[in-house]
């Protein structure tokens, strides 16, 4: 079979001894800074993305890998603990996990949520392995109206499902992309917006942004808020192994997780987020057994279905980033800028001019969910001794790895003024209520999306009217369309607020 | 006529006039034609785009009501300054200012800065426990970033070391 022995050759890149060591230097420092709270996976790894600029582009993405499962991890040690979510997707896991530390089953609680995640993980490379070859070959029959109109589909999709308020959030993905556009521009070899700034003509670096908007305006906003009590559960932890009657109720819980997860990471926009969501929602609706807890008092249910979906979700979030070269939420958009910087334009060519790499990848996913599972279970002791040491200690440590990540970008103190300026930025988008993730999905588009549609203006001479006449490219504008229109709707859009409220 | 968001107003004019400001610095280059697109075509499209959502975000937050008028909270302009200004002179300290003759300090040094600086955006600040984890994060870092990453950089003031 196509798919093992695909896998045979990724799993032959990815296993060596130092990828190995990456991977769980990945999946520790993920975890550490995803423990945290108030710092999620994209500020944790935008913080430790210049950590891999040295290493080979295989290892480099198999330890952001890690990173971005630790990070994920740590996000929902930190709501089960500390009832305090790491990141969006982790906002359900507080519901039940919270009420199961409070009544000292915080082992099982992380435990549940551990193995769900791998489990989930497991079947998400699954399918993005079966899934990645078909849909690249149908990559390759998209033009430039069709990628014009996909990236469009992309975006909307990404803040009808993940975002607050629809209009803020278009406008953000504008900024983003008109920021991406600073610099030389690729056709006529003019520098655009860059006010004769010698260091702007190159653009503005994607690491300055990432972290300046989500490293340092997150720690400030972090730091504004007044310290209440942080209540952790140190010493209730004990037992970490759920019982058979846990398991019982897990199984199923963690199968309908991962199903709907894979399902609704593919969406654009979808991904981690919305499965937690779904997946805490039909939980809720299928019946209790007879002795079990309810939803909200402690439901070990409540915390492995939505762990597993989010985790099948951040899985499956990769297809089409990886066929298609278009990141589907801000987390992807930090791959892609991972992978550019390492000269690897993510898109259907991938697969086909460097298999090992790409396969490699997917094998590595799986070994970054292996890694979590047999190296964070054991530690949950030291994770649990990081959220009790004071906050003072622990974010100058944080503002320092953001600092040595700036500097070893490129080794130029202009990247350092243009981080405390966009900082300052970040920390505006906060206050003014301006979520700043589609910023960055327009950044990582902004060129891509120009010369595409350059290009299919200049095939159609002109005529705009090729977006939609083209079969293929008017039903992706046509389902975008529909997605502005359902999100719209009074009823839907009553229903949706009240979601986003409860974050 | 009453802000009825200040968050909205707020954004919504910051929208309008970046938005602008992009627009109108894309005159500055050749717009050319949809057939044959110029420097300045794509982001004058979306700077127009942008400035008219910026006006529709304005226009709501005069007229939707909200129950508190959604104030934007003042500004923590301490840690902004002392986070941001560690940052600045971490960089300060490693890189070196060449616009004033001033050599690269080194990593240790450019640490023990940032945490003192970072450590004073906090509530409490007890000098000795500031410095005894400088050492520590200097050691981490020195391990991590030097030994194990092989990052090039100075470690100790050029101005001593030569």
């Amino acid at each position: 079979m196509d798919l093992f022995s695909n896998l045979a050759l990724g799993f032959g890149a990815a296993v060596t001894p130092w990828n190995l060591i990456y991977a769980f230097i990945g999946c520790l420092l993920g975890t550490l800074i995803g423990v945290l709270p108030g710092i999620g996976p994209v500020a944790t790894i935008a913080m430790l993305l210049p950590a891999t600029y040295a290493l080979p582009p295989l290892s480099a993405l198999i330890m952001l890998a890690g990173i971005y499962y630790g990070a994920q991890y740590g996000g929902s040690t930190t709501a089960i603990l500390v009832n305090l979510p790491g990141e969006a997707s982790s906002v359900v896991t507080t519901i039940d996990g919270y009420q199961m530390a409070r009544k000292g089953r915080a082992g099982p609680a992380l435990a549940a949520a551990g193995l769900g995640s791998f489990f989930a993980g497991c079947i998400g490379t699954l399918i993005l392995a079966a899934f990645a070859p078909p849909l690249t070959e149908l990559a390759f029959k998209f033009g430039p109206a069709e990628y014009f109109s996909l990236m469009i589909l992309g975006l909307i999709g990404a803040v009808v499902l993940a975002s607050g308020s629809l209009i803020k959030a278009i406008a953000m993905i504008i900024l983003g992309l008109l920021m991406g556009l600073i610099g030389t521009d690729v056709n006529s070899g003019v520098a655009r917006f860059s006010f004769d700034i010698p260091e702007l003509t190159d653009g503005v670096g994607f690491v300055v942004i990432a972290m300046g908007i989500f490293g340092y305006g997150e720690i400030i906003s972090n730091l504004s808020l007044p310290d209440e009590e942080r209540e952790v559960f140190t010493s209730g932890v004990t037992g970490l192994f759920p019982t058979k009657e846990d398991f019982r109720n897990m199984i199923p819980a963690v199968l309908r997780g991962t199903a709907l997860g894979s399902i609704l990471g593919v969406l654009p926009g979808g991904g981690a987020l919305l499965a937690a969501f779904a997946a805490y929602t039909v939980e809720k609706k299928t019946k209790l057994r007879p002795g079990e807890v309810p939803f909200g008092q402690g439901n070990i249910r409540g915390v492995a279905a939505p762990e597993s979906a989010n985790n099948a979700g951040a899985q499956t979030s990769f297809i089409p980033l990886l066929t298609l070269g278009i990141p589907p939420n801000a987390v992807m958009a930090l791959m892609v800028g991972a992978m550019t910087i390492h000269n690897i334009q993510p898109g259907p060519q991938v697969m086909t001019s460097n298999p090992e790499l790409f396969w490699g990848l997917i094998a590595s996913m799986w070994i970054g969910n292996l890694m979590l599972i047999i190296l964070n279970l054991p530690l949950i002791g030291m994770w649990i001794k990081l959220l009790t040491v004071p906050y003072r200690f622990l974010f100058p440590a944080i503002v320092l790895f953001c600092a040595i990540g700036v500097y070893s970008t490129n080794n130029n103190s202009f990247d350092i003024w243009l981080v405390a300026a966009f900082g300052f930025i970040g920390y505006l988008f906060i206050k003014l209520g301006c979520e700043p993730q589609p910023l960055l999905l327009g950044f990582i588009l902004g060129p891509m999306m120009e010369e595409n549609l350059r290009r299919a203006l200049l095939l159609s001479r002109g005529d705009w009217t090729v977006f939609v006449t083209r079969p293929l490219s008017g039903s992706l504008l046509f389902v975008s369309l529909i997605l502005l229109g359902i999100v719209l709707l009074p009823s839907i859009k009553a229903k949706r607020e009240e979601a986003f409220v409860e974050e | 006529m009453n802000i009825k968001s200040q968050k909205d107003f707020f954004s919504g004019l910051m929208f309008l006039i970046i938005g602008g400001a992009f627009a109108f610095g894309a005159t500055s280059y050749t717009i050319g034609t949809s057939a044959r697109m110029g420097p300045g075509y794509f982001p004058m499209l979306l700077g127009v785009i942008m400035a008219i959502l910026g006006a529709i975000v304005l226009f709501y937050s005069l007229i939707v009501e909200t129950p508190d008028g959604d104030p934007v909270s003042s500004f923590a302009w301490a840690p902004i300054l002392y986070v941001l200004g560690s940052n600045v002179a971490f960089g300060i300290m490693l890189v070196g200012l060449p616009a004033i003759h001033l050599p690269s300090s080194g990593l240790f040094a450019a640490i023990f800065t940032l945490t003192i600086l970072a450590s004073k955006a906090g509530d409490e600040f007890i000098l000795k426990e500031v410095l005894i984890l400088g050492s520590i994060l200097s050691l981490i870092s020195y391990l991590a970033f030097i030994v194990l990453l092989k990052l090039q950089m100075p470690m100790w003031p050029v101005y001593i070391t030569g």
